[in-house]
């Protein structure tokens, strides 16, 4: 669904992302994890065309150079931004009517959908989007992204900031849209996690791949245990 | 002031704010989305005040002349938007600034250099000129219908704003642009919608002063211009609302203290601009602003 070849990402002269490649396959989740400044986020911006890139991103047999972000959200490839980004002055409703911008026809039914999915958004549909907490804005923005019917969702960091409860509740949200044929690219800090709901994972570090493989594996394996894991 | 001389500054005051408040609509809405204040608005407006007076002298019905000033306003603000401000989108917002006032020169100087500096009588058709006689007090009709069209201009900008999809798309990109790029919108459309509202409001508005005060010459955009600015400033930058009450607002004081102070009556066009200085020391968000971080409309 998704291969990526030789991408590097530069700011100014500064490397952010040094030539890496890797594929996500249909339906499955695939995560990159790594500290902070390790690349995670510069990568999935690259793969939108949001930051300057080299390297070759291919999105459905599809050669992603020289679109725009929009153009290629319109195509399928969609991303939850770090840090939720709901449009906090826009209604709940409102902002997943942004996220359906482009797919009038499907907004009433997605929405019905999204509220079976999200019970806790229907109840503050009419609330504005900034007066929610931190874990319903989190759903929310996931809701919203969904509202675009993406063939590949990308999470940036969907557990930042949130309790450990929530987290949970995220993450098993994530599971339930692999269920329904959501391909998915995760990036997380909190790698344990991530790791396991994952079918497969790239460490970054530095801006490359240190390592990368099987996620049930990497859990078991004792120097991502000690660098990544915190045990 | 006996009763009639009262309400007659009172339709005066209304009138002169609707103009106001049409213009300092694309200058809120302007600034809402992009964080700049559109210097070359004013020059829009007058943009639109010329094209309706060229078409009408060359003997197109004065209703088509207005469609068309219109329609060349919202290409003057669409062009000024793709040719100068959008490829400095990255750039620090000083840069837009000195830009927007190096358009509004060139629009002025362009339109002294093919038309000439000299006012010109604006012509309007006699339904828009008529006098009407309610007992004492005398009023133009064009007092009583600049409110009206005023009022529904806002209705229809408020009704886009807050029940479309292009009115909330207008709203995210107040607050956030990249966000908005990720709902697969193209957030350049949407700043073209928002060039092209603003200007179609400014030439109506324009047109209304041209058939007040019956003349147009190049150079009109600049002082209006400047007060329909301090006008959305006064209201609370990026909110429409709030450009719509400025208006009114400064309207009023200009005609009021006028009325009341003749002796004042050098000093009418400095209203506009006490009324921003007290409003920046006391309120420097304006009436309705909130946070000029995230103005809402």
């Amino acid at each position: 669904m998704l291969k990526v070849e030789n991408l590097e990402v530069y700011y100014g002269v500064i490397a952010a992302v040094r030539g890496i490649s890797f594929e996500v396959k249909e339906g499955e989740i695939i995560s990159l994890i790594g500290s902070n400044g390790a690349g995670k986020t510069s990568t999935l911006q690259a793969l939108l065309n949001s930051v300057k890139r080299k390297g070759k991103v291919i999105f459905g047999g599809f050669d992603t150079k020289n679109h725009k972000t929009h153009t290629l959200v319109q195509k399928g490839l969609s991303l939850v931004p770090e840090g939720r980004r709901v449009f906090i002055n826009l209604t709940v409703e409102e902002n997943l009517r942004m996220g359906a911008f482009n797919n009038d026809e499907n907004y009433e039914h997605l929405k019905d959908e999204m509220y079976k999915l999200f019970p806790r958004i229907k109840e503050k549909r009419y609330q504005l989007a900034g007066t929610m907490s931190g874990g319903e804005q989190q759903m929310l923005a996931i809701a919203r992204a969904l509202m675009g019917e993406p063939k590949l969702l990308m999470l940036d960091e969907p557990s930042l900031g949130l309790a450990p409860k929530i987290v949970g509740e995220v993450f098993e949200t994530i599971i339930k849209l692999k269920e329904e044929g959501i391909t998915i690219l995760l990036v997380e800090q909190n790698a344990f996690a991530a790791l396991n709901i994952s079918d497969y994972a790239y460490v970054l570090e530095n801006g490359n791949i240190a390592m990368s493989g099987k996620a049930k594996e990497m859990v078991g394996n004792d120097e991502i245990r000690r660098k990544y894991l915190g045990g | 002031m006996d009763f009639s001389t009262f309400m007659q500054q009172m339709v005066n005051g209304i009138s002169l704010g609707s103009m106001y408040a049409l213009i300092a609509i694309g200058y809120t809405m302007v600034y809402g989305v992009l964080r700049l204040i559109n210097f070359a608005h004013g020059d829009i407006m007058m943009v639109g005040a010329f094209v309706a007076y060229l078409a009408n002298s060359a003997g197109v019905p004065f209703e088509i002349s207005v469609v068309i000033a219109i329609l060349a306003a919202m290409l003057t603000g669409i062009l000024t938007d793709k040719i100068a401000y959008k490829p400095l989108r990255d750039a620090p917002k000083i840069s837009l600034l000195i830009t927007a006032i190096g358009i509004s020169f060139f629009l002025e100087n362009l339109f002294n250099v093919l038309f000439g500096g000299v006012p010109r009588a604006f012509a309007a058709p006699e339904y828009l000129t008529k006098i009407l006689h309610l007992g004492s007090i005398v009023i133009p009709v064009t007092v009583i219908i600049v409110p009206v069209v005023t009022g529904l201009l806002l209705g229809i900008t408020l009704l886009i704003l807050n029940k479309t999809k292009y009115g909330m798309a207008i709203r995210s990109l107040a607050f956030d642009i990249p966000t908005v790029k990720l709902m697969g919108i193209n957030a350049d459309f949407i700043i073209m919608l928002v060039f092209a509202m603003g200007s179609a409001l400014a030439a109506i508005g324009g047109i209304f002063y041209a058939i007040s005060y019956p003349s147009i010459d190049p150079l009109m955009g600049i002082l209006v211009g400047l007060k329909a600015f301090a006008a959305a400033v006064v209201g609370g930058i990026g909110s429409v609302t709030g450009a719509v009450l400025g208006g009114f607002i400064l309207g009023f004081t200009e005609i009021v203290v006028v009325a009341f102070m003749p002796e004042l009556g050098g000093y009418k066009d400095a209203f506009a601009f006490v009324f921003l200085i007290l409003v920046l020391l006391f309120r420097p968000t304006g009436i309705m602003g909130q946070d000029l971080e995230r103005s809402r409309f």
